[in-house]
């Protein structure tokens, strides 16, 4: 395996991005990590991204926003419909390749055109589930009582965790989401689809996240400390929500063990978790302990870039080791409907 | 004093028609004739609604067994307003239900009066709708039932012609906003002024503007600069076959491309007061605007391209796009 590493990290997240189209809000993000690095485009072996039309309505907004990366000779380019997440990880394959050194991964969401609860519908079956349009939080409020009903989790714990979330966020310049509550209080909170509570929901954010990666020497020589991707993986639950056990997370406890997280102590997690069932669900699939601080951003809850929240996991988690506060991390990306498949990467410092 | 953000409304619309294949066309066949189906897995058990394929083990599954029309709640959630495009006209519960003789829940609606009504492990019943197609909807929703009640699995009479396709259309409404640059375009059409935006580091004009030079890879400069409403056809086609979507256009008719004086860049137009056969590269055009008093912040402003009767542009550098050769590059 080839030493890879995230060596720069720029992001946006804001409530609403109203005065600037995708590529107009993105270039000014592609070039800050960029020149964190000292990079240009045409020196930068392999770029690729992840966005979905479907969230502004915008046909072919992914290829205006190529534009911004200043494709003129032509570059070597990809693009994925996923979160960013995934285009870091056909960036890190194409690394594994040996054919480039470097590559810069970018994602975007611009969800508050439109209305997110219904555009996500559209992901479920098309014959039995999507015709009803069963809205996002609606299907993750059932995977909730699920939880509950089952005893994997109580409404204190879900408080706790959307506390924490808070309390952390409020040190995040880049969180929307940052007044703290006491776990008390959000119990306080009446339901929003019960039984989720407004605290226990992700606050929705315009933004995006570029990623610059570079492998062995090459890194070590465009960053003080590289954040090293020691492992990643990306598995799939079923997309049928009825085989699912939607208590547990089959494809994040595969993609954690595939990473090695479990091989030693972890520092921080960054969690794709949007609500708080979901951290509940990711932190027992990744079997954290009391010894890790998760979610130190504030996490997915505190800003939720549509198709950038996992993708700034990782950023998240390698600027904490890049900046000598954490050895060893853990983020996630979560793409489809309750958590149905995970992508986990261990990053570490040298 | 900052402008107003524009704002528009844009509808996506995606008439989908999806053909159903065997598995997924019995059970819509099912539906219309008021039966429920499921599909007997390797292991035994009962997947309703049924998939061509077991999703745990990918084994091919085909034999299909009628299930109960009466169930149990697995886990539900309450869904106060109706959102457009559900097919439910009051407040109502989303639930998972397993149906009697099935072993995985099917998602759907109970027909409640409010989430005091609902409660996991309950029992409901299938309730029909009169007009029945062979779709999901054809079940109008569940509604509570008694402890004891089961309802009967019931057999697809033979004989009956297939559901072989379904119509799922889809609809999103968006509110859509220009950004920075496109605003300001949109601004000026209303004065009939036309706006490009410069790359910083070659001076190249883009119209219409975008906020990017794809060249530089970075924002066009701040202040955008106005073109004449003149130039010339770099290239066009005529078209002599009507499309559906634009009635108003009667063949046969020129689409051209445009290029203003200044621009670095061509766009779309439409030829107006000429001749199909008497259009050629090169030939000098203006725009003709719709009347001052029907000027909108739109692009649909210029209604098309006529000639000036000037003479022919003579058309020697086809290289003005790309990267000029002294801004560097490769």
């Amino acid at each position: 395996m080839r030493d890879v590493a995230v060596v720069a990290f720029a992001q946006r997240q804001e409530p609403r991005i109203d005065t600037e189209s995708e590529v107009e809000f993105m270039v000014p993000l592609m070039n800050e990590a960029k020149d964190a690095v000292g990079l240009t485009q045409q020196e930068i072996g392999f770029t690729c991204s992840g966005s979905s039309d479907f969230l502004a309505g915008q046909a072919f907004s992914f290829v205006m926003t190529i534009d911004g990366t200043g494709p003129v000779p032509p570059i070597s380019e990809s693009h994925v419909e996923q979160d960013g997440a995934w285009a870091l990880y056909e960036a890190w394959v194409k690394l594994q390749c040996g054919e480039v050194d470097t590559a810069l991964v970018y994602s975007y969401g611009k969800s508050s055109p439109g209305s997110l609860r219904d555009v996500l519908a559209t992901q479920m079956d098309p014959y039995y589930v999507a015709p009803l349009w069963p809205d996002a939080f609606a299907i993750e409020a059932m995977a909730a009582r699920l939880l509950l009903e089952r005893g994997v989790v109580s409404e204190q714990q879900l408080a706790e965790i959307a506390s924490r979330s808070r309390a952390h966020a409020a040190s995040n310049p880049h969180a929307i989401r940052t007044t703290p509550k006491s776990a008390a209080e959000i119990l306080a909170e009446d339901y929003a689809v019960a039984p989720l509570r407004p605290s226990d929901l992700p606050a929705s954010a315009d933004g995006g996240a570029v990623v610059v990666l570079a492998a062995g020497d090459r890194a070590r020589g465009l960053c003080e400390r590289p954040a090293w991707i020691r492992g990643i993986d990306h598995r799939s639950d079923a997309h049928t929500l009825g085989v699912r056990d939607l208590t547990r997370s089959m494809s994040a406890r595969i993609a954690a063990e595939k990473a090695g997280v479990g091989t030693d102590r972890i520092d921080i997690a960054e969690l794709h978790a949007p609500f708080s069932t979901s951290e509940a669900v990711l932190s027992t699939a990744l079997g954290l302990g009391d010894d890790t601080v998760i979610n130190p951003s504030g996490g997915a809850q505190a800003a939720h870039t549509m198709m950038a929240s996992g993708l700034i996991r990782i950023g998240e988690a390698a600027q904490r080791i890049s900046r000598g506060e954490a050895d060893r991390a853990v983020a996630t990306a979560a793409s489809g409907p309750c958590l149905q498949q995970n992508l986990v990467a261990v990053l570490e410092g040298e | 004093m900052a402008d107003e953000v524009l704002r528009a409304p844009l509808v996506l619309e995606y008439p989908f028609t999806r053909t159903t294949g065997a598995v997924i066309g019995a059970f819509l066949t099912g539906l219309r004739e008021g039966v429920v189906l499921g599909v007997r897995r390797s292991d035994g058990s009962v997947m309703c609604p049924p998939l061509e394929y077991d999703p745990i083990t990918s084994e091919s599954l085909s034999e299909l067994v009628p299930v109960s029309t009466t169930g149990t709640v697995e886990t539900w959630t309450w869904n106060g307003a109706p959102r457009p495009q559900q097919p439910f006209s009051r407040p109502f519960a989303w639930a998972m239900i397993t149906l009697d003789g099935a072993d995985t829940p099917l998602l759907h609606g109970v027909l409640v009066d409010g989430p005091d009504q609902m409660r996991t492990g309950m029992r409901v019943e299938l309730e029909w709708r009169l007009q029945r197609e062979g779709h999901i909807t054809d079940i109008a929703g569940f509604l509570p039932a008694t402890e004891s009640a089961s309802g009967s699995p019931g057999a697809v009479p033979a004989g009956v012609e297939e559901v072989r396709s379904v119509r799922t259309p889809i609809r999103m409404e968006y509110t859509y906003t220009p950004g920075r640059a496109l605003s300001q375009y949109l601004r000026a059409m209303k004065d009939r002024r036309i706006l490009g935006d410069q790359c910083p580091e070659t001076g190249q004009v883009f119209v219409p503007p975008r906020g990017v030079s794809s060249i530089a890879g970075k924002a066009t400069l701040p202040d955008l600069v106005e073109l004449p409403d003149t130039g010339y056809i770099e290239s066009f086609n005529i078209t002599r076959v009507p499309i559906k979507m634009r009635p108003d256009l009667t063949p046969p008719y020129v689409s051209a491309w445009i290029v203003l004086d200044g621009a670095s860049v061509g766009f779309m137009g439409l030829g107006m007061n000429v001749e199909p056969e008497d259009v050629r590269v090169g030939m000098r055009v203006r725009a003709v605007w719709k009347p001052d008093d029907e000027l909108e912040m739109s692009a649909q402003n210029i209604l098309g391209w006529e000639p000036t009767g000037e003479p022919d542009e003579v058309i020697d550098d086809y290289s003005r796009v790309g990267r000029p050769q002294d801004a560097g590059g490769s």
